[in-house]
């Protein structure tokens, strides 16, 4: 039998009972459907959260105080904070040993309620130098920045996130206004630029010049250089010279810590490409588990297939004996049975196909738990969902098409 | 009788069918030996169980002796291989079955065209056209798109004789052909098997009950435990046993 007639057989044989096709085929439009929402799903959070960490700029590295930060971190420390001292960063601008380093802007961190009248709000503020803006791409709305002046006098100033800025002071402009910051009297000087949707988001964030957080809210001691800090953020003069500035800072960092050749550094440096490739990574575990969950529906639907071919074959036993009466070969039988099993799984592909695209496309912008549900559908998805639908009913198709061609063509006239 | 050399058509030589029933096997069909020649009409008839069957399976390519020799139009049927027996069945001969064996979604013009959509190489337009052809031929003219449950017992078997000549085969296989019919329906197909071998030319094997059959063949073969009782050539002196006939026969 020539493919075309082949192709017309299993649609005849496929229509002649529409429920029973329409069911089995429901199987696979859910199982393909659901691949493609869940990988549209999983995929636009992996973008997003891609696109976010690039609006910070790929040219930042941030250098962390401790050798394994992020294990500390699980005791409730935030790695060892003596590690990094405002001289490590002062030391990072050096045209011989870092030439490659463009800028740095160290930071630490304080906490504390601000307080404006009967206003008041808990804030995760930072204490900065003049640089930091441009280090983590941040902007003024008002006001102005920090600068290198305010750091050098301990200035009570601040810069306000837009968020706090609207909690303590409304719709007026706060600069020039002064608020308490753990009952210490700051002067608004800025505030910045909303930064809603990015992953740091400084909305809720007080930023003061780094010796002003040191001295007066973290009642810190000791000398100026030696005020210990929370990270250092380093631009790479270029995007491209990422890896050699990551090097300078290694090696300079190396240096003054005086660590010997076998030692492990005392410093964790990451670069905006480890935290993607981090977060991918986990996003990308995510996407498999979508997919696998989504890949066994498609299975079970698979099963469906077979389960219904198998009764399909017991019932159509004398026609098959028929066929084989008038000239079928046993691979006539063969193919005609495992073409409907394809057919009904394609068509199921098709419409799953089309239907996860339907979800994927009006779930878009959906919000659940106040979340912004992001979908990205991808071609390649749907292409791949759809051979595997064809995949599927030719793997659960080629047994009860053994069958059948297997049967004993007297026999199978005998059948009723 | 057919003038000139004979040619044989079928050609048994010391035929046996064994079946394994649990432990003991069944012989149904015991050393037959058996010519028949091109344009002959065969009736064979025997009691239930006698091998008429197995006889008929073996003819019609679907079983293949456990030992002897089945040589049909020249070829050897035992060396042939499933898909070559699958091939002769498609070009050599037609078989027509008492219970019709139509399938029943398709028109009785994709009944009869099913023979060629697997010989292969022949388009959809030429396929319709031999199929009508041959229902043409079993007087259904006005039956091409009728469903087998749309049509009486005598028109679904005339489809079924219908498709068994859709090839062009010289050999038509009949068993029990009017097992299901009424005496009508059994007439007109009785009529239309004689028909065919004394117009056509078509060599036919009709296995079956019914004297009437038998009456209307030119040679009776009797069975009984899988071998042949009884070979008998039928006279039609005046022809006036079937009387209708007389104006199609010869």
């Amino acid at each position: 039998m020539n493919p075309g007639l082949l192709i017309s057989t299993a649609f005849g044989s496929v229509g002649a009972n529409k429920l029973r096709a329409g069911l089995t085929l429901l199987g696979i439009v859910i199982g393909v459907s659901s691949v493609i929402a869940m990988m549209a799903v999983g995929r636009g959070a992996q973008i997003s959260v891609t696109s976010r960490i690039s609006e910070l700029g790929t040219d930042l590295i941030t250098v962390s105080p401790g050798a394994q930060a992020l294990r500390f971190a699980f005791f409730g420390g935030g790695g060892n904070s003596d590690v990094l001292s405002l001289e490590d960063a002062l030391s990072l601008k050096d045209d011989v040993f870092a030439p490659d380093v463009r800028l740095v802007a160290p930071e630490n961190s304080f906490s504390g309620s601000a307080v404006v009248g009967s206003e008041s709000t808990f804030v995760n503020g930072v204490g900065i130098t003049a640089e930091y803006l441009e280090a983590r791409n941040l902007s003024i709305a008002s006001g102005r920045n920090i600068t290198n002046a305010d750091v050098e006098n301990i200035a009570l100033v601040a810069v306000l996130g837009s968020e706090v800025s609207e909690t303590l002071f409304g719709q007026r402009n706060p600069v020039g206004a002064t608020l308490k910051i753990s009952s210490r009297e700051f002067t608004v000087v800025g505030v910045l630029d909303s930064q809603e949707g990015t992953i740091f988001n400084p909305d809720n964030s007080i930023l003061v010049p780094i010796n002003t957080a040191h001295y007066r809210l973290n009642n810190g001691t000791g000398l100026f250089n030696s005020i210990s800090l929370g990270s250092i953020n380093v631009l790479a003069s270029s995007e491209d010279t990422v890896d050699d500035a990551r090097t300078d800072v290694s090696t300079v960092l190396r240096l003054r810590h005086e660590l010997a050749a076998d030692e492990d550094d005392d410093f964790l440096i990451t670069t905006q490409q480890d935290t993607i490739e981090t977060l991918e990574g986990t996003q990308g575990t995510f996407v498999i588990l979508l997919g696998s969950i989504a890949g066994i529906s498609l299975l079970v639907g698979g099963i469906g297939v077979m389960n219904i071919m198998l009764v399909s074959v017991t019932e159509r036993t004398r026609e098959i004996g028929i066929r084989r009466a008038v000239g079928a070969k046993r691979r006539d039988i063969l193919f005609q049975f495992v073409a409907e099993a394809i057919l009904m799984t394609f068509a199921g592909g098709i419409l799953g196909v089309l239907a996860g695209w339907a979800i994927a496309y009006f779930g878009n912008g959906a919000t659940v738990d106040g979340d912004i549900i992001e979908t990205v559908i991808e071609t390649h998805i749907a292409i791949i969902a759809l051979g595997v639908s064809v995949a599927v009913g030719l793997f659960f198709g080629i047994y009860p098409a053994v069958r059948a061609a297997s049967l004993n063509p007297i026999e199978a006239l005998r059948h009723e | 009788m057919t003038s000139g050399t004979p040619t044989p058509v079928i050609e048994l030589t010391n035929v046996s069918r064994e079946f394994q029933l649990g432990t003991h096997s069944v012989r149904a069909l015991d050393g037959i030996s058996l010519t028949i020649q091109l344009g002959e009409m065969v009736a064979i008839i025997g009691p239930s169980g006698s091998g008429k069957s197995t006889l008929m399976n073996t003819l019609g390519c679907l079983d293949q002796p456990s030992s002897g020799v089945f040589v049909l139009n020249g070829q050897n049927v035992s060396d042939l291989s499933d898909n070559q027996l699958a091939e002769t069945r498609s070009h050599q001969l037609g078989f027509v079955f008492q219970s019709y064996n139509l399938l029943p979604r398709e028109t009785a013009l994709s009944n009869v065209e099913l023979p060629l959509k697997y010989s292969g190489g022949i388009k959809g337009k030429d396929r319709r056209a031999a199929a009508r052809a041959a229902l043409d031929r079993v007087g259904l003219s006005e039956r091409y798109d009728h469903r087998p449950m749309q049509m009486s017992g005598g028109e679904q078997q005339r489809v079924a004789i219908a498709r068994a000549l859709v090839r062009n085969p010289e050999l038509i296989l009949a068993d029990e052909p009017t097992g299901n019919l009424d005496s009508k329906s059994s007439a007109e197909v009785i009529e239309m098997l004689r028909s065919l071998n004394e117009d056509d030319g078509k060599t036919i094997v009709v296995v079956t009950h019914d004297p009437e059959v038998a009456e209307a063949a030119k040679r009776i073969i009797a069975f009984r435990d899988g071998q042949i009782v009884e070979d008998r050539p039928i006279d039609h002196p005046t022809d006036s046993v079937t009387d209708e006939t007389n104006e199609n026969a010869e």
